[in-house]
């Protein structure tokens, strides 16, 4: 195989290894919100144990791409797309982290009936989701236009993000009985807002792919 | 935030990499230069600054014109019997094709370094003194000190202090290249063209030239054609990427390195042609 085309492809093997790294890492926040809802404590733990999987599979790309580095020196897009890769790799790796922390907040939280904001936190989850797809699939196919409206989104999360808080510090006040429910769904809110923020990296990655230049796509 | 304001905050966005430096005082201009060898028109409508006490590489594929561009900027193109030129290149100012410029006053400015080492067969000391001596200066005690000064200057001086008076043939490759760096600076140039001239030296030979191209550029101007794209991205300040006798692109070297305009650029600094 030519130098070129074995580069290309070992590249595209990196890339699909991001692809399946970022569906794992997107489907255990899918999965540890559906755990929340349902007080299934055992899918919390598939979650939690899962996550060793998504983390060997970062370190693998991460080796897999440091060894394309340093055997072909890349410049240009060659360079940033696997600088980018790994980035995404990184940002991916703590999505599942946040599930793993959402699955043992549902295991605290046990059997107790969910306070009402979990509606607006079902809301932040389904944008959050939605938005890491929508970001994996424009960052594959180098698409600017599909980058763009993820910043869009993240708007309405922060926004559903200031009204659960919000509503939460209302039940505290209200209901100091729940004050401990309070505090694990405040943070899980946050860890719905902050992967919607990974994103909007991704976003901003994809723009730094295409245009070599950094934009900030969270202010 | 909609997208149109998403929009025009990205259009608007100042990169960082955009903050450009002051640029420097032109030591060449070369003006819609072209250049046939009888009928093969080896260099197009070529215009490019080249910049004081900075490195410029010229980059491209074999055969693009970047060895013809160097060899015009000395005149030393014009051993070629068939050779035709028309444009202009201004060496501080003066256009090197006036009739009245003399060849000799060019390259006693404009030294130059060849692919593989060229030294005399003579001692390493006479090989430096080759040039002043040319020049009419015999005191043996200035010959001394010019030796001394660009062997220095070339960072060979500690490795050949001691055999001054041995045949230059007789030291490796790599210090035989220093040797015609020190050569070339003993008669005290403003410009120096260098040919690949790490091409045929090992990886250790080839730093240390590195390394003395960019202690050099304190004190001349270097234009260096390589075929080696990670040299030109170490050591030079701004890259002419060369193709079929035209500038593609000429921008500086972190630039054409990391987000060049044209794609026939990036393709071949990705190494997708060439």
């Amino acid at each position: 195989m030519a130098v070129r085309e074995k580069f290309e492809y070992e590249l595209h093997s990196a890339q699909e290894q991001l692809i399946t790294l970022s569906t794992m890492a997107i489907d255990a926040l899918d999965k540890s919100m559906k755990a929340l809802i349902a007080h299934d404590i055992d899918k919390a733990l598939q979650v939690i144990d899962n996550d060793a999987n998504i983390n060997r599979l970062e370190e693998e790309l991460n080796d897999q791409v440091i060894l394309l580095i340093a055997k072909q020196s890349p410049v240009a897009t060659d360079l940033r797309r696997l600088i980018v890769t790994i980035k995404v790799a990184s940002d991916m790796e703590r999505v599942g982290d946040y599930a793993v922390n959402i699955a043992k907040e549902t295991i605290r939280i046990g059997q107790q009936d969910l306070l009402e904001p979990i509606n607006k936190i079902q809301r932040m989850h389904e944008l959050a989701t939605s938005m890491l797809r929508q970001g994996i699939d424009a960052l594959i196919e180098e698409d600017v236009e599909k980058a763009k409206e993820i910043a869009d989104l993240d708007d309405e999360v922060d926004d559903l993000y200031g009204e659960a808080i919000r509503l939460l510090f209302q039940h505290s006040a209200q209901e100091p009985e729940k004050l401990s429910q309070v505090t694990q769904l405040a943070f899980v809110c946050r860890y719905m807002e902050r992967s919607a923020d990974y994103a909007t990296n991704i976003a901003e990655q994809l723009f730094y792919l295409v245009r070599g230049r950094h934009y900030d796509l969270n202010k | 935030m909609n997208t149109a304001t998403i929009k025009t905050k990205i259009d608007t966005a100042q990169p960082a990499t955009s903050v450009e430096q002051a640029e420097k005082e032109s030591v060449y201009s070369t003006r819609q230069l072209n250049l046939w060898y009888g009928n093969n028109h080896a260099l197009k409508n070529i215009d490019l600054e080249i910049g004081e006490n900075e490195v410029t590489a010229i980059i491209g594929p074999s055969g693009c014109g970047k060895s013809t561009y160097l060899k015009t900027l000395n005149r030393m193109v014009e051993l070629v019997p068939s050779v035709k030129t028309s444009g202009e290149i201004h060496y501080r100012g003066r256009n090197i094709f006036d009739s009245s410029y003399g060849v000799e006053e060019l390259r006693t400015r404009v030294g130059m370094v060849f692919q593989k080492p060229n030294p005399f067969p003579k001692s390493i000391y006479d090989n430096i003194a080759y040039g002043p001596r040319i020049h009419g200066i015999k005191n043996k005690k200035i010959l001394d000190e010019i030796v001394e000064k660009s062997l220095r200057g070339a960072a060979i001086w500690d490795e050949v202090k001691d055999r001054l008076n041995e045949n230059a043939y007789g030291i490796s490759g790599g210090q035989q290249q220093r040797i015609c760096i020190a050569r070339t600076l003993a008669i005290e140039p403003d410009v120096i063209l260098m040919d690949e001239p790490t091409s045929a030296l090992d990886p250790i030979s080839t730093l240390k030239i590195e390394e003395l191209v960019q202690e050099l550029k304190e004190q001349y101007s270097i234009i260096i054609v390589t075929h080696n794209m990670q040299q030109a991205a170490r050591i030079s300040d701004k890259t002419a990427f060369f193709l079929n006798g035209e500038v593609i692109e000429y921008d500086r070297t972190d630039t054409i390195f990391s987000n060049p305009a044209d794609k026939r650029t990036e393709d071949y600094i990705s190494g997708r042609f060439g």
